[in-house]
Protein backbone atom coordinates (compact mmCIF):
# COMPACT_ATOMS: atom_id res chain seq x y z
CA UNK A 1 0.00 0.00 0.00
CA UNK A 2 1.38 3.33 -0.99
CA UNK A 3 1.59 6.02 1.63
CA UNK A 4 -0.82 8.91 0.91
CA UNK A 5 1.03 12.17 0.56
CA UNK A 6 0.61 14.57 3.50
CA UNK A 7 -0.76 18.06 2.87
CA UNK A 8 1.16 21.26 3.42
CA UNK A 9 -1.22 24.13 4.09
CA UNK A 10 -1.15 27.82 4.85
CA UNK A 11 -3.79 28.74 7.43
CA UNK A 12 -5.24 32.22 7.84
CA UNK A 13 -6.88 32.07 11.25
CA UNK A 14 -8.96 34.75 13.00
CA UNK A 15 -7.40 35.54 16.39
CA UNK A 16 -9.21 37.67 18.93
CA UNK A 17 -8.24 37.82 22.62
CA UNK A 18 -11.69 38.61 23.99
CA UNK A 19 -15.17 39.88 23.16
CA UNK A 20 -14.12 43.52 23.34
CA UNK A 21 -10.69 43.27 21.69
CA UNK A 22 -10.12 43.95 18.01
CA UNK A 23 -9.22 40.72 16.25
CA UNK A 24 -7.04 40.05 13.20
CA UNK A 25 -5.91 37.26 10.96
CA UNK A 26 -2.70 35.36 11.76
CA UNK A 27 -1.00 33.19 9.19
CA UNK A 28 0.35 29.75 10.16
CA UNK A 29 1.74 26.80 8.23
CA UNK A 30 1.07 23.16 8.93
CA UNK A 31 2.80 20.35 7.12
CA UNK A 32 2.34 16.68 6.41
CA UNK A 33 -1.37 16.66 7.35
CA UNK A 34 -2.98 13.32 6.57
CA UNK A 35 -5.78 13.61 3.97
CA UNK A 36 -7.67 11.08 6.11
CA UNK A 37 -7.70 13.31 9.17
CA UNK A 38 -10.58 15.56 10.06
CA UNK A 39 -10.47 19.33 9.97
CA UNK A 40 -10.46 19.53 13.76
CA UNK A 41 -7.58 17.03 13.95
CA UNK A 42 -5.68 19.38 11.67
CA UNK A 43 -6.53 22.19 14.12
CA UNK A 44 -5.19 19.99 16.95
CA UNK A 45 -1.92 19.61 15.05
CA UNK A 46 -1.73 23.39 14.66
CA UNK A 47 -2.41 23.93 18.35
CA UNK A 48 0.25 21.42 19.46
CA UNK A 49 2.67 23.25 17.22
CA UNK A 50 1.68 26.60 18.80
CA UNK A 51 2.03 25.23 22.32
CA UNK A 52 5.52 23.91 21.54
CA UNK A 53 6.41 27.37 20.21
CA UNK A 54 5.13 28.87 23.48
CA UNK A 55 2.20 30.61 21.78
CA UNK A 56 -1.47 30.76 22.73
CA UNK A 57 -3.37 27.89 21.03
CA UNK A 58 -6.36 28.77 18.81
CA UNK A 59 -9.65 28.55 20.72
CA UNK A 60 -12.43 26.74 18.85
CA UNK A 61 -15.62 24.96 19.92
CA UNK A 62 -15.95 21.17 19.64
CA UNK A 63 -17.31 18.28 21.63
CA UNK A 64 -18.65 15.05 20.13
CA UNK A 65 -16.55 15.19 16.96
CA UNK A 66 -19.08 12.97 15.22
CA UNK A 67 -21.62 15.46 13.91
CA UNK A 68 -24.29 15.21 16.58
CA UNK A 69 -23.66 17.83 19.25
CA UNK A 70 -23.58 21.04 17.20
CA UNK A 71 -20.61 22.55 18.99
CA UNK A 72 -18.11 22.80 16.14
CA UNK A 73 -18.60 25.97 14.17
CA UNK A 74 -15.91 27.11 11.78
CA UNK A 75 -16.41 29.23 8.69
CA UNK A 76 -13.92 27.84 6.20
CA UNK A 77 -13.11 29.28 2.76
CA UNK A 78 -16.48 30.98 2.30
CA UNK A 79 -18.65 28.21 3.73
CA UNK A 80 -20.06 27.50 7.18
CA UNK A 81 -18.63 24.06 8.08
CA UNK A 82 -16.33 24.23 5.05
CA UNK A 83 -16.58 23.13 1.44
CA UNK A 84 -18.22 19.69 1.85
CA UNK A 85 -22.00 19.15 1.77
CA UNK A 86 -24.18 18.02 4.68
CA UNK A 87 -21.31 17.67 7.15
CA UNK A 88 -20.26 19.50 10.28
CA UNK A 89 -16.74 20.90 10.66
CA UNK A 90 -15.74 17.87 12.74
CA UNK A 91 -16.86 15.55 9.93
CA UNK A 92 -15.00 17.49 7.25
CA UNK A 93 -12.06 15.55 5.84
CA UNK A 94 -8.74 17.09 4.93
CA UNK A 95 -8.91 15.30 1.56
CA UNK A 96 -11.30 18.11 0.54
CA UNK A 97 -8.25 20.40 0.43
CA UNK A 98 -5.37 20.54 -2.01
CA UNK A 99 -1.71 20.47 -1.14
CA UNK A 100 -0.34 24.02 -0.92
CA UNK A 101 -3.80 25.57 -0.48
CA UNK A 102 -4.43 28.62 1.70
CA UNK A 103 -7.31 27.94 4.09
CA UNK A 104 -9.14 30.87 5.68
CA UNK A 105 -10.75 30.04 9.03
CA UNK A 106 -13.21 32.49 10.60
CA UNK A 107 -15.74 32.46 13.41
CA UNK A 108 -19.51 32.56 12.72
CA UNK A 109 -20.31 36.18 11.99
CA UNK A 110 -23.64 37.76 12.92
CA UNK A 111 -24.86 40.27 15.46
CA UNK A 112 -26.68 37.46 17.29
CA UNK A 113 -23.44 35.49 17.80
CA UNK A 114 -20.74 37.76 19.27
CA UNK A 115 -17.18 36.43 19.31
CA UNK A 116 -15.97 35.26 22.73
CA UNK A 117 -12.43 34.31 21.78
CA UNK A 118 -10.71 33.46 18.47
CA UNK A 119 -13.13 31.15 16.66
CA UNK A 120 -15.59 30.67 19.53
CA UNK A 121 -18.85 32.61 19.37
CA UNK A 122 -21.56 32.99 21.98
CA UNK A 123 -24.55 30.94 20.81
CA UNK A 124 -26.49 31.15 24.06
CA UNK A 125 -29.14 33.06 22.08
CA UNK A 126 -30.25 29.66 20.72
CA UNK A 127 -30.65 28.33 24.28
CA UNK A 128 -32.78 31.36 25.15
CA UNK A 129 -34.99 30.71 22.11
CA UNK A 130 -35.37 27.07 23.18
CA UNK A 131 -36.20 28.09 26.74
CA UNK A 132 -38.92 30.38 25.36
CA UNK A 133 -40.95 27.46 24.03
CA UNK A 134 -38.93 24.64 22.46
CA UNK A 135 -40.30 21.97 24.80
CA UNK A 136 -43.46 20.09 25.77
CA UNK A 137 -44.88 20.06 29.27
CA UNK A 138 -45.81 16.62 30.65
CA UNK A 139 -46.85 15.34 34.04
CA UNK A 140 -44.36 13.14 35.81
CA UNK A 141 -45.47 9.56 36.48
CA UNK A 142 -45.45 6.35 34.51
CA UNK A 143 -43.82 6.42 31.09
CA UNK A 144 -46.64 6.41 28.50
CA UNK A 145 -46.60 3.72 25.80
CA UNK A 146 -44.78 5.16 22.81
CA UNK A 147 -47.28 3.64 20.39
CA UNK A 148 -50.43 4.67 22.27
CA UNK A 149 -51.09 7.52 19.83
CA UNK A 150 -50.80 6.46 16.18
CA UNK A 151 -48.81 8.97 14.11
CA UNK A 152 -48.80 8.97 10.29
CA UNK A 153 -45.45 7.81 8.90
CA UNK A 154 -45.06 11.03 6.90
CA UNK A 155 -45.48 13.21 10.01
CA UNK A 156 -43.14 11.04 12.04
CA UNK A 157 -40.49 11.24 9.29
CA UNK A 158 -40.81 14.99 8.88
CA UNK A 159 -40.67 15.54 12.64
CA UNK A 160 -37.57 13.34 12.81
CA UNK A 161 -35.93 15.27 9.96
CA UNK A 162 -36.65 18.57 11.73
CA UNK A 163 -35.36 17.14 15.01
CA UNK A 164 -32.03 16.34 13.40
CA UNK A 165 -31.14 20.05 13.68
CA UNK A 166 -28.19 20.18 16.07
CA UNK A 167 -28.41 23.90 16.79
CA UNK A 168 -25.00 24.67 15.35
CA UNK A 169 -25.96 28.07 13.95
CA UNK A 170 -24.50 27.59 10.45
CA UNK A 171 -27.83 28.90 9.09
CA UNK A 172 -27.43 32.21 10.93
CA UNK A 173 -23.75 32.40 9.99
CA UNK A 174 -24.63 31.96 6.31
CA UNK A 175 -27.79 34.07 6.05
CA UNK A 176 -27.34 37.51 4.50
CA UNK A 177 -29.98 38.73 6.96
CA UNK A 178 -28.48 37.04 10.04
CA UNK A 179 -31.82 35.29 10.41
CA UNK A 180 -32.36 32.34 12.74
CA UNK A 181 -35.53 31.21 10.96
CA UNK A 182 -34.21 27.81 9.83
CA UNK A 183 -33.22 26.86 13.36
CA UNK A 184 -36.46 28.14 14.92
CA UNK A 185 -38.49 26.52 12.12
CA UNK A 186 -36.82 23.15 12.77
CA UNK A 187 -37.39 23.41 16.51
CA UNK A 188 -41.03 24.44 16.10
CA UNK A 189 -41.66 21.79 13.45
CA UNK A 190 -40.18 18.85 15.36
CA UNK A 191 -42.93 19.37 17.95
CA UNK A 192 -45.73 20.89 15.85
CA UNK A 193 -45.89 17.76 13.69
CA UNK A 194 -46.60 15.45 16.63
CA UNK A 195 -49.79 15.20 18.73
CA UNK A 196 -47.85 15.70 21.96
CA UNK A 197 -46.50 18.96 20.59
CA UNK A 198 -49.86 20.29 19.36
CA UNK A 199 -51.05 21.08 22.89
CA UNK A 200 -48.70 24.05 23.25
CA UNK A 201 -48.14 24.70 19.53
CA UNK A 202 -49.69 28.18 19.31
CA UNK A 203 -47.94 29.54 22.39
CA UNK A 204 -44.66 27.95 21.31
CA UNK A 205 -44.63 29.51 17.83
CA UNK A 206 -45.38 32.96 19.20
CA UNK A 207 -42.89 32.94 22.05
CA UNK A 208 -40.02 31.42 20.09
CA UNK A 209 -40.47 33.95 17.27
CA UNK A 210 -40.74 36.79 19.80
CA UNK A 211 -37.51 35.67 21.48
CA UNK A 212 -35.73 35.29 18.15
CA UNK A 213 -36.72 38.87 17.22
CA UNK A 214 -35.80 40.23 20.64
CA UNK A 215 -32.30 38.73 20.42
CA UNK A 216 -31.62 40.67 17.22
CA UNK A 217 -31.82 38.00 14.51
CA UNK A 218 -32.95 39.26 11.10
CA UNK A 219 -36.11 38.89 9.03
CA UNK A 220 -36.13 35.92 6.64
CA UNK A 221 -36.32 36.80 2.93
CA UNK A 222 -36.36 33.21 1.70
CA UNK A 223 -32.99 33.20 -0.05
CA UNK A 224 -32.56 29.54 0.91
CA UNK A 225 -28.81 29.89 1.57
CA UNK A 226 -29.34 28.39 5.05
CA UNK A 227 -30.59 25.03 3.81
CA UNK A 228 -27.64 24.74 1.42
CA UNK A 229 -25.05 25.16 4.19
CA UNK A 230 -27.01 23.34 6.94
CA UNK A 231 -25.01 20.22 7.89
CA UNK A 232 -28.26 18.35 8.52
CA UNK A 233 -30.03 19.37 5.31
CA UNK A 234 -32.93 20.97 7.20
CA UNK A 235 -35.39 22.11 4.50
CA UNK A 236 -36.82 25.61 4.21
CA UNK A 237 -40.21 23.86 3.95
CA UNK A 238 -39.97 24.04 7.74
CA UNK A 239 -39.87 27.84 7.47
CA UNK A 240 -43.15 27.80 5.54
CA UNK A 241 -44.56 25.63 8.35
CA UNK A 242 -43.30 28.06 11.01
CA UNK A 243 -44.90 30.98 9.13
CA UNK A 244 -48.17 29.02 8.99
CA UNK A 245 -48.01 28.05 12.68
CA UNK A 246 -47.20 31.59 13.74
CA UNK A 247 -49.80 33.36 11.59
CA UNK A 248 -52.59 30.93 12.56
CA UNK A 249 -51.67 31.28 16.23
CA UNK A 250 -51.66 35.05 15.96
CA UNK A 251 -55.04 35.10 14.19
CA UNK A 252 -56.57 33.37 17.21
CA UNK A 253 -55.45 36.06 19.66
CA UNK B 1 -53.60 39.94 16.97
CA UNK B 2 -53.17 43.72 17.14
CA UNK B 3 -49.41 43.57 17.69
CA UNK B 4 -48.78 41.08 14.87
CA UNK B 5 -46.67 43.63 12.97
CA UNK B 6 -44.21 43.90 15.83
CA UNK B 7 -43.08 40.35 14.99
CA UNK B 8 -40.68 39.62 12.13
CA UNK B 9 -43.17 37.23 10.51
CA UNK B 10 -45.92 39.86 10.83
CA UNK B 11 -43.76 42.42 9.03
CA UNK B 12 -43.01 39.87 6.35
CA UNK B 13 -46.75 39.26 6.02
CA UNK B 14 -47.20 42.92 5.09
CA UNK B 15 -44.38 42.65 2.53
CA UNK B 16 -45.90 39.60 0.91
CA UNK B 17 -49.53 40.77 0.87
CA UNK B 18 -48.59 44.22 -0.46
CA UNK B 19 -46.30 42.55 -3.03
CA UNK B 20 -49.03 40.19 -4.23
CA UNK B 21 -51.47 43.09 -4.41
CA UNK B 22 -49.00 44.98 -6.61
CA UNK B 23 -48.71 41.90 -8.83
CA UNK B 24 -52.51 41.88 -9.29
CA UNK B 25 -52.36 45.54 -10.28
CA UNK B 26 -49.56 44.86 -12.75
CA UNK B 27 -51.59 42.12 -14.43
CA UNK B 28 -54.51 44.51 -15.02
CA UNK B 29 -52.11 47.23 -16.15
CA UNK B 30 -50.43 44.84 -18.58
CA UNK B 31 -53.80 43.80 -20.01
CA UNK B 32 -54.71 47.41 -20.87
CA UNK B 33 -51.21 48.13 -22.18
CA UNK B 34 -51.34 45.11 -24.45
CA UNK B 35 -53.68 47.20 -26.66
CA UNK B 36 -50.58 49.29 -27.39
CA UNK B 37 -49.33 46.29 -29.35
CA UNK B 38 -52.71 45.24 -30.72
CA UNK B 39 -53.57 48.70 -32.04
CA UNK B 40 -50.60 49.01 -34.41
CA UNK B 41 -50.83 45.28 -35.29
CA UNK B 42 -54.49 45.44 -36.24
CA UNK B 43 -54.05 48.88 -37.78
CA UNK B 44 -56.72 50.38 -35.53
CA UNK B 45 -56.58 54.08 -36.32
CA UNK B 46 -54.79 56.21 -33.76
CA UNK B 47 -54.99 53.70 -30.93
CA UNK B 48 -58.74 53.23 -30.72
CA UNK B 49 -58.58 50.12 -28.55
CA UNK B 50 -56.02 51.56 -26.19
CA UNK B 51 -57.97 54.78 -25.74
CA UNK B 52 -61.13 52.81 -25.07
CA UNK B 53 -59.21 50.85 -22.43
CA UNK B 54 -57.88 54.03 -20.82
CA UNK B 55 -61.34 55.55 -20.90
CA UNK B 56 -62.77 52.51 -19.15
CA UNK B 57 -60.04 52.53 -16.50
CA UNK B 58 -60.29 56.25 -15.76
CA UNK B 59 -64.09 56.35 -15.48
CA UNK B 60 -64.79 52.98 -13.80
CA UNK B 61 -65.77 53.68 -10.16
CA UNK B 62 -64.12 50.48 -8.90
CA UNK B 63 -60.79 51.47 -10.42
CA UNK B 64 -61.14 54.98 -9.01
CA UNK B 65 -61.62 53.56 -5.52
CA UNK B 66 -58.61 51.30 -6.05
CA UNK B 67 -56.28 54.16 -6.96
CA UNK B 68 -55.57 55.42 -3.40
CA UNK B 69 -55.48 51.81 -2.18
CA UNK B 70 -52.86 51.08 -4.81
CA UNK B 71 -50.79 54.04 -3.66
CA UNK B 72 -51.15 52.70 -0.11
CA UNK B 73 -49.95 49.27 -1.29
CA UNK B 74 -46.82 50.82 -2.78
CA UNK B 75 -46.18 52.85 0.37
CA UNK B 76 -46.55 49.84 2.70
CA UNK B 77 -44.33 47.72 0.47
CA UNK B 78 -41.63 50.37 0.20
CA UNK B 79 -41.71 51.50 3.86
CA UNK B 80 -41.53 47.91 5.13
CA UNK B 81 -38.82 46.99 2.64
CA UNK B 82 -36.72 49.79 4.15
CA UNK B 83 -37.47 48.75 7.75
CA UNK B 84 -36.73 45.08 7.05
CA UNK B 85 -33.56 45.85 5.12
CA UNK B 86 -32.17 48.07 7.91
CA UNK B 87 -32.99 45.45 10.56
CA UNK B 88 -31.38 42.76 8.44
CA UNK B 89 -28.21 44.74 7.92
CA UNK B 90 -28.00 45.23 11.68
CA UNK B 91 -28.56 41.54 12.34
CA UNK B 92 -25.83 40.62 9.85
CA UNK B 93 -23.39 42.71 11.88
CA UNK B 94 -20.53 44.92 10.82
CA UNK B 95 -17.90 42.20 10.33
CA UNK B 96 -17.89 40.58 6.93
CA UNK B 97 -16.27 37.28 5.99
CA UNK B 98 -12.76 37.66 4.62
CA UNK B 99 -13.30 34.48 2.60
CA UNK B 100 -16.62 35.79 1.24
CA UNK B 101 -19.85 33.89 0.99
CA UNK B 102 -19.59 31.07 -1.52
CA UNK B 103 -22.91 29.31 -0.88
CA UNK B 104 -23.89 27.81 -4.24
CA UNK B 105 -27.36 27.70 -5.82
CA UNK B 106 -28.75 30.85 -4.23
CA UNK B 107 -30.99 32.84 -6.59
CA UNK B 108 -29.31 36.11 -7.54
CA UNK B 109 -32.60 38.00 -7.29
CA UNK B 110 -33.22 36.80 -3.76
CA UNK B 111 -30.02 38.48 -2.61
CA UNK B 112 -30.75 41.72 -4.44
CA UNK B 113 -34.43 42.40 -3.79
CA UNK B 114 -33.81 45.81 -2.27
CA UNK B 115 -31.53 46.97 -5.08
CA UNK B 116 -34.05 45.72 -7.64
CA UNK B 117 -36.75 47.53 -5.65
CA UNK B 118 -34.82 50.80 -5.82
CA UNK B 119 -34.48 50.34 -9.60
CA UNK B 120 -38.25 49.81 -9.77
CA UNK B 121 -38.86 52.88 -7.64
CA UNK B 122 -36.71 55.07 -9.93
CA UNK B 123 -38.57 53.69 -12.89
CA UNK B 124 -41.87 54.38 -11.16
CA UNK B 125 -40.91 58.02 -10.60
CA UNK B 126 -40.14 58.51 -14.31
CA UNK B 127 -43.27 56.64 -15.31
CA UNK B 128 -45.57 58.65 -13.04
CA UNK B 129 -44.02 61.96 -14.13
CA UNK B 130 -44.42 61.10 -17.80
CA UNK B 131 -47.97 59.81 -17.85
CA UNK B 132 -49.93 59.99 -14.61
CA UNK B 133 -48.97 63.61 -13.85
CA UNK B 134 -49.69 64.71 -17.43
CA UNK B 135 -52.99 62.86 -17.67
CA UNK B 136 -54.32 63.72 -14.22
CA UNK B 137 -52.79 66.98 -13.13
CA UNK B 138 -50.96 69.20 -15.59
CA UNK B 139 -52.60 68.09 -18.82
CA UNK B 140 -50.66 67.97 -22.09
CA UNK B 141 -51.24 69.47 -25.53
CA UNK B 142 -50.94 65.99 -27.04
CA UNK B 143 -53.98 64.82 -25.09
CA UNK B 144 -56.93 65.56 -27.38
CA UNK B 145 -59.79 66.02 -24.96
CA UNK B 146 -62.43 65.64 -27.65
CA UNK B 147 -61.57 61.97 -27.92
CA UNK B 148 -62.85 59.49 -25.33
CA UNK B 149 -59.87 58.52 -23.20
CA UNK B 150 -58.15 61.84 -23.98
CA UNK B 151 -56.27 60.27 -26.84
CA UNK B 152 -53.74 58.96 -24.37
CA UNK B 153 -52.38 56.90 -27.26
CA UNK B 154 -50.72 59.94 -28.88
CA UNK B 155 -49.00 60.93 -25.62
CA UNK B 156 -47.82 57.38 -24.99
CA UNK B 157 -46.72 56.80 -28.55
CA UNK B 158 -44.76 60.03 -28.78
CA UNK B 159 -43.14 59.54 -25.39
CA UNK B 160 -41.94 56.11 -26.51
CA UNK B 161 -40.27 57.64 -29.58
CA UNK B 162 -37.58 59.01 -27.25
CA UNK B 163 -34.76 56.46 -27.20
CA UNK B 164 -33.75 56.82 -23.55
CA UNK B 165 -37.37 56.45 -22.47
CA UNK B 166 -37.69 53.21 -24.41
CA UNK B 167 -34.43 51.93 -22.88
CA UNK B 168 -35.68 52.83 -19.36
CA UNK B 169 -38.83 50.83 -19.95
CA UNK B 170 -37.00 47.81 -21.30
CA UNK B 171 -34.63 47.83 -18.31
CA UNK B 172 -37.53 48.50 -15.92
CA UNK B 173 -39.35 45.43 -17.29
CA UNK B 174 -36.28 43.26 -16.84
CA UNK B 175 -35.71 44.52 -13.27
CA UNK B 176 -39.35 43.73 -12.54
CA UNK B 177 -38.93 40.22 -13.92
CA UNK B 178 -35.97 39.60 -11.61
CA UNK B 179 -37.79 41.10 -8.60
CA UNK B 180 -40.81 38.92 -9.17
CA UNK B 181 -38.98 35.72 -10.10
CA UNK B 182 -38.04 35.58 -6.42
CA UNK B 183 -40.79 37.74 -4.94
CA UNK B 184 -43.77 35.80 -6.23
CA UNK B 185 -42.90 32.41 -4.74
CA UNK B 186 -41.36 34.05 -1.69
CA UNK B 187 -44.68 35.75 -0.93
CA UNK B 188 -46.47 32.38 -0.86
CA UNK B 189 -43.74 30.94 1.33
CA UNK B 190 -44.06 33.86 3.74
CA UNK B 191 -47.80 33.38 4.25
CA UNK B 192 -47.14 29.68 4.81
CA UNK B 193 -48.76 28.46 1.58
CA UNK B 194 -45.87 26.24 0.60
CA UNK B 195 -44.29 22.91 1.47
CA UNK B 196 -41.62 20.57 0.13
CA UNK B 197 -43.83 19.58 -2.83
CA UNK B 198 -44.93 23.11 -3.67
CA UNK B 199 -41.60 24.97 -3.25
CA UNK B 200 -40.21 23.77 -6.61
CA UNK B 201 -43.62 24.21 -8.29
CA UNK B 202 -44.09 27.74 -6.97
CA UNK B 203 -40.54 28.62 -7.99
CA UNK B 204 -41.25 27.56 -11.58
CA UNK B 205 -44.62 29.36 -11.66
CA UNK B 206 -42.86 32.41 -10.22
CA UNK B 207 -40.26 32.53 -13.00
CA UNK B 208 -42.94 32.14 -15.71
CA UNK B 209 -45.21 34.86 -14.28
CA UNK B 210 -42.28 37.19 -13.60
CA UNK B 211 -40.95 37.04 -17.15
CA UNK B 212 -44.40 37.25 -18.76
CA UNK B 213 -45.09 40.47 -16.82
CA UNK B 214 -41.57 41.91 -17.09
CA UNK B 215 -40.93 41.14 -20.76
CA UNK B 216 -44.55 42.08 -21.50
CA UNK B 217 -43.91 45.67 -20.45
CA UNK B 218 -40.48 45.72 -22.15
CA UNK B 219 -41.93 44.43 -25.42
CA UNK B 220 -44.71 47.02 -25.44
CA UNK B 221 -42.19 49.84 -25.10
CA UNK B 222 -40.05 48.33 -27.84
CA UNK B 223 -42.97 47.81 -30.25
CA UNK B 224 -44.16 51.37 -29.70
CA UNK B 225 -40.64 52.65 -30.37
CA UNK B 226 -40.35 50.71 -33.60
CA UNK B 227 -43.84 51.51 -34.90
CA UNK B 228 -44.07 54.27 -37.50
CA UNK B 229 -44.60 57.72 -36.11
CA UNK B 230 -48.24 58.71 -36.37
CA UNK B 231 -49.08 60.68 -39.48
C1 LIG C 1 -44.18 47.00 -9.18
C2 LIG C 1 -43.67 47.00 -8.09
C3 LIG C 1 -43.38 45.85 -7.14
C4 LIG C 1 -43.92 44.58 -7.06
C5 LIG C 1 -44.98 43.97 -7.94
C6 LIG C 1 -43.26 43.90 -5.96
C7 LIG C 1 -43.52 42.61 -5.56
C8 LIG C 1 -42.89 41.97 -4.50
C9 LIG C 1 -43.22 40.68 -3.98
C10 LIG C 1 -44.32 39.77 -4.48
C11 LIG C 1 -42.36 40.42 -2.94
C12 LIG C 1 -42.29 39.17 -2.11
C13 LIG C 1 -42.75 39.35 -0.69
C14 LIG C 1 -42.28 38.23 0.23
O1 LIG C 1 -41.22 37.68 0.05
O2 LIG C 1 -42.98 37.92 1.19
C15 LIG C 1 -41.50 41.55 -2.82
C16 LIG C 1 -40.47 41.65 -1.90
C17 LIG C 1 -39.66 42.74 -1.73
N1 LIG C 1 -39.74 43.92 -2.43
FE1 LIG C 1 -41.04 44.34 -3.90
N2 LIG C 1 -42.35 44.76 -5.41
C18 LIG C 1 -42.41 45.96 -6.10
C19 LIG C 1 -41.69 47.12 -5.86
C20 LIG C 1 -40.74 47.24 -4.87
C21 LIG C 1 -40.07 48.47 -4.51
C22 LIG C 1 -40.34 49.80 -5.17
C23 LIG C 1 -39.18 48.15 -3.51
C24 LIG C 1 -38.20 48.99 -2.73
C25 LIG C 1 -37.87 50.20 -2.87
C26 LIG C 1 -39.29 46.74 -3.24
C27 LIG C 1 -38.53 46.06 -2.33
C28 LIG C 1 -38.75 44.75 -1.94
C29 LIG C 1 -38.00 44.07 -0.92
C30 LIG C 1 -36.80 44.61 -0.13
C31 LIG C 1 -38.57 42.80 -0.79
C32 LIG C 1 -38.17 41.76 0.24
C33 LIG C 1 -37.50 40.61 -0.30
C34 LIG C 1 -38.10 39.33 0.23
O3 LIG C 1 -38.67 39.32 1.33
O4 LIG C 1 -38.02 38.33 -0.45
N3 LIG C 1 -40.25 46.21 -4.07
N4 LIG C 1 -41.83 42.49 -3.77
S1 LIG D 1 -30.96 24.37 10.97
FE1 LIG D 1 -29.07 23.35 10.31
S2 LIG D 1 -27.57 25.01 10.22
FE2 LIG D 1 -29.27 25.77 11.47
S3 LIG D 1 -28.75 25.27 13.58
FE3 LIG D 1 -29.96 23.53 12.82
S4 LIG D 1 -28.43 22.08 12.03
FE4 LIG D 1 -27.35 24.03 12.27
S1 LIG E 1 -18.10 18.52 17.45
FE1 LIG E 1 -20.14 17.79 17.77
S2 LIG E 1 -21.03 18.24 15.85
FE2 LIG E 1 -18.97 18.74 15.48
Amino acid sequence: MSEKKGLNLTLKVWRQKGPKEAGRFETYSVSNISPDSSFLEMMDVLNEQLIVEGKDPVAFDHDCREGICGMCSLYINGHAHGPDEDVTTCQLHMRKFKDGETVTIEPWRSAGFPVIKDLIVDRSAFDKIMAAGGFISVNTGGVPDGNAIPIPKKDADEAMDAASCIGCGACVATCKNGSAMLFVAAKVSQLALLPQGRVEAARRAKSMVAKMDELGFGNCTNTGACEVECPKGISIANIARLNREFLLAKLQD
Amino acid sequence: MANIFSYSIGRKLLMSLSGLFLVMFLLVHLLVNSFLILDPLLGTAEGEMYNAGVHFMTTNPFIRIMEPILAGGFIVHIVYSIILTIQNMRARGSKTYASGNKTPDVEWSSKNMFVLGIALLSFLAIHIAQFWVKMKITGDPRLDYTVEGHNAYVLVHETFQITWVMICYVIGGIALAFHLSHGFWSAFHTVGLSNSIWIPRLQKISVVIAWIIGLGFSTIALVQYLVYPLS
